[in-house]
Protein backbone atom coordinates (compact mmCIF):
# COMPACT_ATOMS: atom_id res chain seq x y z
CA UNK A 1 0.00 0.00 0.00
CA UNK A 2 1.41 3.34 -0.98
CA UNK A 3 2.01 6.11 1.83
CA UNK A 4 -0.37 9.44 1.13
CA UNK A 5 2.94 10.89 -0.45
CA UNK A 6 3.92 14.59 -0.67
CA UNK A 7 4.60 17.32 -3.21
CA UNK A 8 7.72 18.17 -4.76
CA UNK A 9 7.73 21.75 -6.57
CA UNK A 10 10.34 21.26 -9.80
CA UNK A 11 12.18 24.92 -9.45
CA UNK A 12 15.10 25.89 -11.71
CA UNK A 13 17.51 26.68 -9.18
CA UNK A 14 17.00 23.28 -7.62
CA UNK A 15 17.92 21.81 -10.93
CA UNK A 16 21.07 24.21 -11.26
CA UNK A 17 22.03 23.27 -7.23
CA UNK A 18 21.75 19.41 -8.18
CA UNK A 19 23.63 19.87 -11.79
CA UNK A 20 26.07 22.05 -10.41
CA UNK A 21 26.67 19.29 -7.65
CA UNK A 22 27.19 16.65 -10.15
CA UNK A 23 29.92 19.04 -12.08
CA UNK A 24 27.22 19.04 -15.05
CA UNK A 25 26.90 22.58 -16.59
CA UNK A 26 25.45 21.59 -19.60
CA UNK A 27 22.43 24.36 -20.91
CA UNK A 28 20.06 21.98 -20.71
CA UNK A 29 19.64 22.24 -17.02
CA UNK A 30 19.80 25.90 -16.19
CA UNK A 31 19.27 28.31 -19.12
CA UNK A 32 15.70 28.38 -20.60
CA UNK A 33 16.40 30.42 -23.49
CA UNK A 34 19.18 28.38 -25.10
CA UNK A 35 18.19 26.48 -28.14
CA UNK A 36 19.11 23.20 -26.57
CA UNK A 37 16.74 23.59 -24.20
CA UNK A 38 13.96 24.74 -25.90
CA UNK A 39 14.52 22.44 -28.44
CA UNK A 40 13.45 20.05 -24.95
CA UNK A 41 10.61 22.13 -24.05
CA UNK A 42 12.37 24.03 -21.58
CA UNK A 43 14.73 22.78 -18.57
CA UNK A 44 15.42 19.54 -17.99
CA UNK A 45 16.60 17.58 -14.88
CA UNK A 46 19.35 15.20 -14.61
CA UNK A 47 18.79 11.33 -14.37
CA UNK A 48 19.19 11.38 -10.66
CA UNK A 49 17.64 14.75 -10.01
CA UNK A 50 13.85 13.49 -8.19
CA UNK A 51 16.07 12.64 -5.05
CA UNK A 52 15.83 16.31 -4.29
CA UNK A 53 12.43 15.01 -3.28
CA UNK A 54 14.29 14.78 0.10
CA UNK A 55 14.15 17.82 1.03
CA UNK A 56 10.10 18.32 0.70
CA UNK A 57 9.99 14.24 2.26
CA UNK A 58 8.04 14.82 6.07
CA UNK A 59 9.87 13.88 8.08
CA UNK A 60 12.85 12.63 6.15
CA UNK A 61 15.15 10.97 8.23
CA UNK A 62 18.39 11.62 6.56
CA UNK A 63 18.73 15.42 7.73
CA UNK A 64 18.39 15.29 11.54
CA UNK A 65 18.72 18.96 11.79
CA UNK A 66 15.74 19.76 10.00
CA UNK A 67 13.65 22.22 11.76
CA UNK A 68 9.80 21.29 12.77
CA UNK A 69 6.37 22.95 12.72
CA UNK A 70 5.89 20.59 15.81
CA UNK A 71 8.94 22.28 17.99
CA UNK A 72 12.47 21.10 17.99
CA UNK A 73 14.22 19.00 14.76
CA UNK A 74 14.09 15.44 13.33
CA UNK A 75 16.72 14.67 15.95
CA UNK A 76 14.94 15.86 18.91
CA UNK A 77 12.05 14.46 17.86
CA UNK A 78 13.32 10.94 17.49
CA UNK A 79 15.50 11.27 20.56
CA UNK A 80 11.66 12.09 22.73
CA UNK A 81 10.50 9.18 21.04
CA UNK A 82 13.28 6.86 22.49
CA UNK A 83 14.36 6.37 19.00
CA UNK A 84 18.10 7.42 18.97
CA UNK A 85 19.74 9.88 16.90
CA UNK A 86 18.86 7.94 13.66
CA UNK A 87 20.59 8.06 10.42
CA UNK A 88 23.66 6.28 11.52
CA UNK A 89 24.06 2.25 11.84
CA UNK A 90 24.86 -0.09 9.52
CA UNK A 91 22.27 0.94 6.82
CA UNK A 92 23.57 1.58 3.43
CA UNK A 93 22.23 2.00 -0.52
CA UNK A 94 23.24 -0.68 -1.94
CA UNK A 95 21.32 -0.50 -5.60
CA UNK A 96 18.72 2.32 -7.29
CA UNK A 97 16.90 2.03 -10.17
CA UNK A 98 15.60 4.63 -12.68
CA UNK A 99 12.57 4.28 -15.09
CA UNK A 100 11.90 7.05 -17.18
CA UNK A 101 8.35 7.36 -18.29
CA UNK A 102 8.08 11.00 -19.22
CA UNK A 103 10.04 13.64 -19.07
CA UNK A 104 10.25 16.07 -16.19
CA UNK A 105 10.70 20.02 -16.26
CA UNK A 106 11.33 23.05 -14.28
CA UNK A 107 7.48 24.34 -12.86
CA UNK A 108 6.00 20.47 -12.71
CA UNK A 109 4.87 20.00 -9.30
CA UNK A 110 5.60 16.25 -8.49
CA UNK A 111 3.17 14.15 -6.52
CA UNK A 112 5.71 11.41 -4.71
CA UNK A 113 4.71 8.09 -3.70
CA UNK A 114 6.34 5.41 -2.15
CA UNK A 115 5.60 1.78 -0.89
CA UNK A 116 7.94 -1.06 0.24
CA UNK A 117 8.99 -3.52 -1.93
CA UNK A 118 10.32 -7.22 -1.66
CA UNK A 119 13.25 -7.88 1.29
CA UNK A 120 15.91 -10.48 1.60
CA UNK A 121 18.65 -11.61 3.21
CA UNK A 122 21.89 -12.94 2.03
CA UNK A 123 25.19 -14.13 4.26
CA UNK A 124 27.86 -11.04 2.74
CA UNK A 125 31.92 -11.38 2.26
CA UNK A 126 32.31 -8.00 3.83
CA UNK A 127 29.74 -7.34 6.64
CA UNK A 128 28.00 -10.23 8.19
CA UNK A 129 24.19 -11.39 7.30
CA UNK A 130 22.98 -8.73 4.59
CA UNK A 131 19.55 -7.48 5.24
CA UNK A 132 18.19 -6.28 1.72
CA UNK A 133 14.82 -4.30 1.54
CA UNK A 134 13.04 -2.21 -0.86
CA UNK A 135 11.21 1.03 -1.49
CA UNK A 136 9.50 1.82 -4.92
CA UNK A 137 8.38 5.19 -5.20
CA UNK A 138 6.55 7.03 -8.16
CA UNK A 139 6.83 10.76 -9.21
CA UNK A 140 3.50 11.86 -10.94
CA UNK A 141 3.45 15.67 -12.76
CA UNK A 142 0.09 17.93 -12.23
CA UNK A 143 -1.48 16.06 -14.92
CA UNK A 144 -1.35 12.68 -13.43
CA UNK A 145 1.37 11.07 -15.65
CA UNK A 146 3.96 8.59 -14.31
CA UNK A 147 7.07 10.73 -15.07
CA UNK A 148 9.67 8.21 -13.06
CA UNK A 149 9.65 5.34 -11.04
CA UNK A 150 12.48 4.70 -9.01
CA UNK A 151 13.57 1.71 -6.83
CA UNK A 152 15.96 1.77 -4.11
CA UNK A 153 17.50 -1.00 -2.32
CA UNK A 154 18.96 -0.63 1.20
CA UNK A 155 21.02 -3.26 3.24
CA UNK A 156 21.22 -3.33 6.72
CA UNK A 157 24.92 -4.81 7.75
CA UNK A 158 25.95 -6.46 11.00
CA UNK A 159 29.05 -4.59 11.04
CA UNK A 160 30.97 -2.10 8.85
CA UNK A 161 31.86 -2.82 5.76
CA UNK A 162 35.55 -3.11 5.16
CA UNK A 163 37.11 -0.77 2.53
CA UNK B 1 21.37 8.66 -32.35
CA UNK B 2 21.96 5.28 -34.12
CA UNK B 3 23.42 3.37 -31.41
CA UNK B 4 25.06 -0.15 -32.06
CA UNK B 5 26.65 -3.04 -30.50
CA UNK B 6 29.82 -2.38 -29.45
CA UNK B 7 29.84 1.63 -28.95
CA UNK B 8 31.60 2.73 -25.80
CA UNK B 9 32.09 6.23 -24.15
CA UNK B 10 34.41 6.41 -21.32
CA UNK B 11 34.69 9.99 -19.40
CA UNK B 12 36.88 11.12 -16.37
CA UNK B 13 34.03 12.15 -14.00
CA UNK B 14 35.25 13.53 -10.63
CA UNK B 15 39.26 13.94 -9.97
CA UNK B 16 40.07 13.98 -6.45
CA UNK B 17 36.62 13.67 -4.79
CA UNK B 18 36.81 16.12 -1.95
CA UNK B 19 35.01 16.82 1.29
CA UNK B 20 33.95 19.57 -0.62
CA UNK B 21 32.01 18.14 -3.65
CA UNK B 22 30.27 15.44 -1.02
CA UNK B 23 29.20 18.17 0.69
CA UNK B 24 27.79 20.06 -2.20
CA UNK B 25 26.18 17.27 -2.84
CA UNK B 26 24.69 16.77 0.05
CA UNK B 27 23.01 20.49 0.07
CA UNK B 28 21.48 19.62 -3.18
CA UNK B 29 20.07 16.47 -2.94
CA UNK B 30 19.40 17.03 0.87
CA UNK B 31 21.02 14.00 2.20
CA UNK B 32 22.50 14.89 4.88
CA UNK B 33 23.30 11.52 6.78
CA UNK B 34 26.37 12.57 8.72
CA UNK B 35 28.28 9.48 7.35
CA UNK B 36 29.06 11.71 4.31
CA UNK B 37 30.38 15.44 6.06
CA UNK B 38 31.20 14.55 9.54
CA UNK B 39 34.66 12.70 10.16
CA UNK B 40 33.71 12.19 13.93
CA UNK B 41 30.67 10.67 13.66
CA UNK B 42 32.24 8.41 10.36
CA UNK B 43 35.16 7.23 12.57
CA UNK B 44 33.74 6.73 16.21
CA UNK B 45 30.33 6.10 15.99
CA UNK B 46 30.15 3.92 12.81
CA UNK B 47 33.98 2.44 12.43
CA UNK B 48 34.89 3.95 8.69
CA UNK B 49 38.53 5.37 8.27
CA UNK B 50 36.72 8.76 7.10
CA UNK B 51 33.35 9.99 5.92
CA UNK B 52 32.73 8.28 2.25
CA UNK B 53 30.86 9.79 -0.66
CA UNK B 54 27.19 9.35 -1.33
CA UNK B 55 26.59 6.19 -3.50
CA UNK B 56 23.78 8.72 -5.11
CA UNK B 57 26.71 11.22 -5.96
CA UNK B 58 28.50 7.98 -8.09
CA UNK B 59 25.30 7.05 -9.76
CA UNK B 60 24.85 11.09 -10.92
CA UNK B 61 28.35 11.43 -12.22
CA UNK B 62 27.83 8.04 -13.74
CA UNK B 63 24.66 9.44 -15.16
CA UNK B 64 26.93 12.41 -16.63
CA UNK B 65 28.90 9.87 -18.86
CA UNK B 66 24.90 8.54 -19.98
CA UNK B 67 23.55 12.18 -20.85
CA UNK B 68 26.91 13.17 -23.15
CA UNK B 69 26.57 10.70 -24.59
CA UNK B 70 23.23 10.14 -25.39
CA UNK B 71 21.79 13.86 -24.75
CA UNK B 72 19.76 14.70 -21.76
CA UNK B 73 16.29 13.12 -22.72
CA UNK B 74 17.77 9.88 -24.39
CA UNK B 75 17.60 7.98 -21.00
CA UNK B 76 14.65 5.13 -20.93
CA UNK B 77 16.00 3.00 -17.64
CA UNK B 78 19.16 3.90 -15.56
CA UNK B 79 20.10 1.17 -12.51
CA UNK B 80 23.39 0.54 -10.51
CA UNK B 81 24.62 -1.69 -7.75
CA UNK B 82 26.80 -0.14 -5.09
CA UNK B 83 29.80 -2.20 -5.50
CA UNK B 84 32.75 -0.10 -3.13
CA UNK B 85 32.62 3.09 -1.39
CA UNK B 86 34.31 6.07 -2.57
CA UNK B 87 36.59 8.36 -0.69
CA UNK B 88 38.13 11.77 -0.45
CA UNK B 89 40.74 11.69 -2.94
CA UNK B 90 39.41 9.27 -5.36
CA UNK B 91 39.31 9.75 -9.00
CA UNK B 92 36.67 8.29 -11.07
CA UNK B 93 35.98 6.68 -14.40
CA UNK B 94 32.32 6.37 -15.72
CA UNK B 95 32.28 3.95 -18.83
CA UNK B 96 29.20 2.68 -21.05
CA UNK B 97 29.26 -0.37 -23.50
CA UNK B 98 26.18 -1.43 -25.71
CA UNK B 99 26.01 -4.41 -25.64
CA UNK B 100 22.24 -5.44 -27.26
CA UNK B 101 19.84 -2.83 -29.76
CA UNK B 102 16.44 -4.53 -30.31
CA UNK B 103 13.19 -2.54 -31.37
CA UNK B 104 15.00 0.97 -30.98
CA UNK B 105 15.64 0.60 -27.84
CA UNK B 106 19.75 0.13 -26.37
CA UNK B 107 21.09 -2.06 -24.08
CA UNK B 108 23.99 -0.13 -22.52
CA UNK B 109 26.73 -1.68 -19.46
CA UNK B 110 28.01 0.22 -17.21
CA UNK B 111 30.83 0.56 -14.96
CA UNK B 112 32.36 3.04 -13.03
CA UNK B 113 35.95 2.59 -11.60
CA UNK B 114 38.22 4.40 -9.37
CA UNK B 115 42.27 4.80 -9.54
CA UNK B 116 42.70 1.58 -8.37
CA UNK B 117 40.42 -0.11 -11.33
CA UNK B 118 37.94 -1.10 -8.78
CA UNK B 119 34.59 -0.59 -9.64
CA UNK B 120 32.12 1.62 -7.01
CA UNK B 121 29.57 1.60 -9.66
CA UNK B 122 27.99 -1.30 -11.76
CA UNK B 123 24.51 -1.83 -13.57
CA UNK B 124 22.40 -0.66 -16.55
CA UNK B 125 20.78 1.98 -18.44
CA UNK B 126 18.40 1.68 -21.72
CA UNK B 127 18.31 4.19 -24.10
CA UNK B 128 16.34 5.35 -27.33
CA UNK B 129 19.18 3.41 -30.29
Amino acid sequence: MADDGFEFPVDRTQVMLFARSLLDIRPEYSEPDDPATKALGGIVVPPTFVQCSAHWQPNYGLDLTRPLKSGGTVASQRQASGGGGGGLGRGLHAEQRYEYHHPVHVGDTLTVTSKPGKQWEKEGRRGGTLKFSESVTEYRNQDGVLCVTATSVGVQTERAVDQ
Amino acid sequence: MALKVGDTNEMVVIENVSRTHIVKYAGASGDFNPLHHDDPVAQNMAGYPSVFAHGMLSMGLTGRMLTDWLGPDGLKSFGVRFTKQVWPGDTLTARGEVTDVKDGVATIKVVTTNQNGDSVVEGEATAKA
